[in-house]
């Protein structure tokens, strides 16, 4: 038994039919998420600002990660300029600054992991202190936990990147991927304020 | 002005073994098959839920009943609304969406196919942990199976001190994985109408539906992401020490009520839109009539996006905010009621000057205008936050929201089952079983759930196991369960209806409704890649254009 | 297949019509002003302003929003009777009409007045309501919710008591309302009293206030409206509205510790020697718990464990030997009582008046 198929044809009522890039539109979809994610987080922190009934306060014990920061926010720009790099196919120079990028993002979790630990084995802050360790343990774990993701992903495509699989052909996917890492450095730029600028 | 036709050979007759079907099924990333896999599970658990809704009317059908503890009571309630929203509803909603976004623009499958099939595990997934607590949620203390915290699991009930054992840890887990399947397929549609749309087929020309589910998705993103958020903080409250739930050290159980209605307010928003979106649909075709006023019906629903992330605190006028937050979450709900309801006026101006076929489908259409339309009233009323001091909690909540989700969101269901099973299986549902499922289901509904309306006024919370006589509330309740079971009879039709007409059913054709979008272009059920060649589409309604070449849309547009 | 199509229609507009036709009969039988019988829970028979203010608001929204209905309706059943499709239109297709600015931009500004006018009401009513000062001559109650049941304090009185609330009427020349201070022990409640206020939660780390002005005397029933728990369904209120002269009595008798009667001498020993005195209270003696109800003055109430028996002798033994009897997961343990034991027990807490 066949059946006629007929599919509707208009003769050349558009010109050119250029649509967003499906890569591209899903990651913005996921960051749209993740940053209703982070915003409750965000909201829990500053609520519970100063409510603290006991333990440590952000002033008495919070040390501004200045050097990290600037490790992070940099990352940022080599990724965007790998980016560009590979854009133009100049393989070696994407490949070192990925590499860059991917050191930079290491040394912030670097920092993050010695930050936390002074706090935990010096000043006794831990995530059940109170008010304080909960949110802020949540919050800044929260993004390291995403800083975390996006460095496998990073050193995924490096690896493929040394067995020489990354060219201008996959420039799109690294957009993709460097529009995450953007997201991770922009959250960084929130949480830096409200916790050791505002919270303090 | 030629269209292509191409003769494709349907239904082709080898026999399969059935290992390799149900291989193909498990392992499908097809959109269709997935949408299909949605729809039959969520069937399934609307089966269970309702079993645990009856459970719940046999013990309420008088005061001072005994057929069931309060501890199986709570569970009931529990489960019943964890399961008809999220393992029910939202999964029914992504079905239909799967499978028609993609044929009515022109796509071969959604933009990630893969993620697809991961998200509607995910989502099963999270389902069977939720029916596993059951068995399994005893945990330490043997105070557990399943949860009884109530859908909403208001802090400080969920915490540890309160609920002991693991019974609410798989009410969190379950809801935590299947709302990571639903952002997939919220990112997945997004993708999808956005990149995938056939030549032609600029945003203005995409169909209602297509529309709708669009909005229905950029909404998920925004709103199930704080219910996970949410739930991330009650494990570390858990598991962890946290506070951010725990009053005794200064934490607020009110932030838990905004960062939950935050999330279930837009929800319920996230479950009507692909029903107007049926609606939408539906309804020109059987008033034979092109939707009236396509662009308000966008732009209202848009305004409704954005309009119900402001009134969420419309759940919360009994906790005691101040009354200038009571008077602006009254401003905004009341709002929201204006882009809501004046689509009801599109659809019966659409209906106007038309020529109505009562088929099954456009009977369940009017029954949802009419219903959703009192539903939208009641929610009106209960927006004046003073009536809702006496409202809230009590019954008349529960009858409303029931007329919203039962008559509203359930009849538009039901109107694309009649609709869209033709398509999908290539076999016309019966009308005549569908009249019997629609007088029964009508007549039930109305017992029940306007009927319900009343012990609410009378004072009758909602959450009780059992009440006390002298009250005014057993017949009412009596009434109301015998409801219930006209319901329940009703759905047994409908699945009659579904598994009859499988074998049975007259054979649909490719266009059995004379409709005007591109899925009925093609075979019922269509062939794995859709359309054989990509179509072109130069207006809103392109099988009228097609069928109508002497006054096409694309002239009025 | 006409007539089939016909008939289906009749029949609906016959069942939307008889749908009508009820809801508006509903709508009226709720909007009539009831005599409260003692035991009533009904939102539209209002004792108290509070409840009054809310009552009034309800019916000019429940008025608006049914011609809203009626008006949509007769419009939904018109298009559906006046647009069917006939035999004799097989094969025609009807004007293909696009929409209409003018006809949506008047249903889209119609509403939006009705809105604001709905919204300036409630608003009123609102701050009415909820921002209004507290006289000099009101009554404080705090109210404390626990699983399963409610604790007053009147903190200018000195009285403690439980479950059953006992207040004045308040006189429209001078008024004597009620101001209660809403705290939880443990998770959220919700105290509701339909014919005297709006429903307040109990929240914990976040104290409610409400108030209420009962214009006439009785009983006033009620219950927790938030979900607390195993036993939410059986922590009910009994408000007691008093004439002036019989609140001060009672306040003068709840100030009064205990009543000391030798004649249970052995009751009161069981009492102190089984650790009742942990959960509970009786003015006077070393008894000082406050995990359970206060029962200095048990027998001045009504009935026990907030609402689920009436206070008899065979209920309180049956309460203290089995609570699972009668309120299955409430916190009170079985007391693993010895007969004679639990006699003398009862025959004690039967003196507490």
């Amino acid at each position: 038994m066949s059946a006629l198929t007929t599919t509707p044809s208009f003769p050349n009522t558009v010109a050119e039919w250029h649509l967003p890039s499906r890569g591209k539109v899903a990651m913005a979809g996921l960051i749209i998420a993740e940053s209703a994610i982070f915003t409750i987080f965000v909201v829990a922190y500053l609520f519970y600002l100063g409510k603290s009934i006991t333990g440590p306060t952000p002033a008495e014990v919070l040390e501004t990660p200045i050097f990290y920061t600037i490790c992070l926010l940099s990352s940022s720009l080599t990724i965007h300029l790998a980016a560009k790099a590979l854009e133009r196919d100049y393989r070696r120079l994407f490949l070192l600054l990925w590499l860059l990028t991917i050191a930079l993002g290491g040394l912030f979790l670097f920092g993050t992991a010695m930050e936390w630990h002074r706090l935990i084995y010096e000043r006794g802050l831990t995530i059940s202190t109170n008010l304080f360790g909960t949110t802020y343990y949540s919050l800044v774990g929260l993004h390291a936990f995403h800083v975390t993701a996006g460095l496998i992903m990073l050193s995924l495509v490096a690896i493929f990147g040394f067995a020489g699989r990354v060219g201008v052909d996959q420039s799109v996917r690294i957009e993709v991927l460097s529009m995450y890492w953007h997201f991770v450095d922009a959250v960084w730029v929130v949480v830096f304020t409200v916790v050791y600028v505002l919270g303090r | 002005m030629a269209s292509d036709a191409i003769t494709v050979p349907v239904g082709q007759t080898e026999a399969r073994p059935w290992v390799d079907e149900l291989h193909q099924w498990l392992t499908t990333v097809d959109h269709k098959r997935l949408g299909i896999l949605y729809i039959v599970s969520a069937l399934l658990f609307l089966v269970i839920g309702g079993v645990e809704a009856l459970i719940i009317r046999i013990q309420l059908m008088h005061s001072h009943n005994n057929f069931v503890s309060p501890e199986v009571f709570n569970q009931m309630f529990t489960m019943h609304g964890t399961t008809m929203i999220f393992f029910v509803a939202m999964p029914v909603l992504f079905g239909f969406a799967n499978y028609l976004v993609p044929l009515m623009i022109g796509a071969r499958d959604m933009a990630f196919p893969r993620l697809n099939a991961f998200s509607f595990w995910l989502s099963f997934l999270g389902g069977l942990l939720l029916y596993f607590s059951f068995l399994g949620g005893s945990g330490l203390y043997g105070a557990g199976s399943a949860p009884d915290v109530g859908w909403w699991s208001y802090a400080p009930l969920g915490a540890r001190a309160f609920s002991p054992g693991h019974s609410s840890d798989y009410w969190t887990l379950a809801l935590l994985v299947s709302g990571f399947g639903s952002i997939g397929t919220a990112i997945n549609i997004i993708a999808t109408i956005l990149c995938l749309r056939c030549p032609g087929m600029k945003i203005n020309r995409m169909p209602l539906l297509v529309w709708m589910n669009l909005v229905m998705a950029g909404m998920v993103l925004l709103a199930i992401t704080p219910l996970s958020t949410a739930q991330i903080m009650l494990l570390i409250d858990r598991y962890l020490g946290g506070h951010f739930f725990d009053t005794q050290a200064g934490g607020s159980a009110v932030l838990w009520m905004h960062f939950f209605w935050i999330f279930g307010h837009p929800e319920v928003y996230i479950l009507i839109i692909p029903c107007f979106a049926f609606m939408s649909e539906i309804i020109p075709v059987f008033s034979r009539k092109p939707i009236f006023g396509y662009p308000v019906m966008v732009a209202a629903t848009v305004c409704i996006a954005f309009v119900s992330m402001s009134v969420w605190a419309h759940h919360m006028f009994t906790i005691g905010m101040n009354s200038y937050a009571n008077s602006f979450f009254t401003l905004t709900t009341m709002a929201v009621g204006v882009p809501t309801g004046i689509k009801i006026f599109n659809w019966i101006g659409t209906m106007w000057g038309g020529r109505i076929q009562f088929k099954t489908a456009m009977l369940f259409s009017i029954g949802f205008l009419f219903q959703f339309l009192i539903a939208g009233l009641t929610g009106i009323m209960m927006a004046a936050s003073p009536f809702d001091w006496q409202l809230s909690l009590s019954y008349f909540v529960v009858a409303h929201f029931h007329y919203v989700i039962v008559g509203g969101i359930l009849f538009a269901l039901f109107a694309a089952f009649y609709y869209w099973y033709p398509k999908m299986t290539g076999r016309m549902l019966s009308e005549r079983l569908g009249r019997w499922h629609f007088w029964l289901f009508l007549i039930g509904f109305h017992l029940t759930f306007d009927v319900m309306h009343i012990p609410g006024i009378l004072g009758m919370p909602r959450r009780i196991y059992t009440y006390e006589p002298g009250r005014g509330w057993d017949s009412l309740n009596f009434i109301i369960t015998i409801g219930a079971f006209i319901q329940a009879l009703a759905i047994l039709v409908f699945v009659a209806n579904l598994i009859i007409s499988y074998f049975k059913g007259a054979r649909a054709g490719n266009d059995p409704w004379d409709a005007w979008t591109l899925e009925w272009s093609i075979s019922s059920p269509p062939p794995a890649y859709n359309f054989a060649t990509v179509p072109m589409v130069a207006s809103r309604r392109p099988l009228w254009d097609l069928k109508h070449p002497e006054d096409p849309d694309s002239r009025y547009e | 297949m006409s007539t089939f199509r016909m008939k289906s229609s009749t029949l609906r507009i016959l069942a939307q019509t008889m749908l009508l036709l009820f809801w508006s009969a509903v709508a009226g039988w709720a909007s009539e002003p009831k005599s409260s019988s003692p035991n009533g829970t009904n939102i539209f028979a209002p004792a108290s302003t509070p409840a009054k203010s809310i009552a009034d608001l309800s019916v000019f929204v429940l008025v608006t929003t049914g011609i809203i209905f009626v008006v949509v309706f007769v419009l939904l059943v018109y298009s559906v009777v006046k647009f069917r499709g006939r035999a004799k239109d097989a094969g025609r297709e009807p004007a293909q009409v696009y929409g209409s600015t003018q006809i949506e931009l008047a249903w889209t500004i119609i509403p939006i007045l009705i809105v604001v006018v709905l919204f300036l009401a409630t608003a009123r009513v609102i701050h009415a309501i909820q921002d209004a000062p507290e006289p000099a001559g009101a009554v404080d109650v705090t109210v404390i919710g626990h699983q399963y049941w409610w604790e007053f304090r009147y903190p200018k009185l000195g009285i403690v008591t439980a479950n059953e609330l006992h207040i004045p009427v308040s006189e429209p020349g001078h008024p004597t309302p009620t101001f209660l201070q809403l705290l939880s022990a443990d998770t959220d409640h919700s105290f509701w009293v339909p014919e005297l206020a709006g429903k307040t939660d109990l929240i914990p780390n976040h104290p409610n206030r409400m108030w209420m002005d009962p214009q006439r005397t009785g009983v006033f029933l009620g219950q927790c409206a938030q979900y607390c728990g195993i036993q939410h369904a059986k922590m009910l209120l009994r408000i007691s509205v008093d004439a002036p002269e019989d609140f001060a009595a009672w306040v003068r008798s709840q100030q009064k510790p205990a009543i000391e009667d030798a004649g249970v001498l052995d009751g009161r020993r069981v009492f102190e020697r089984n650790a009742c005195m942990n959960c509970h209270r009786v003015d006077g003696t070393s008894a000082d718990g406050r995990f359970g109800p206060d029962l200095t003055h048990l027998m001045s109430r009504a009935t026990i464990a907030a609402g689920a028996a009436d206070n008899t002798h065979d209920n309180l033994r049956l309460w203290i030997q089995n609570p699972r009897a009668i309120k299955p997961g409430s916190l009170m343990p079985a007391m693993q009582l010895s007969d004679p034991d639990l006699d003398a027990v009862v025959n004690y807490l039967e003196t507490l008046n």
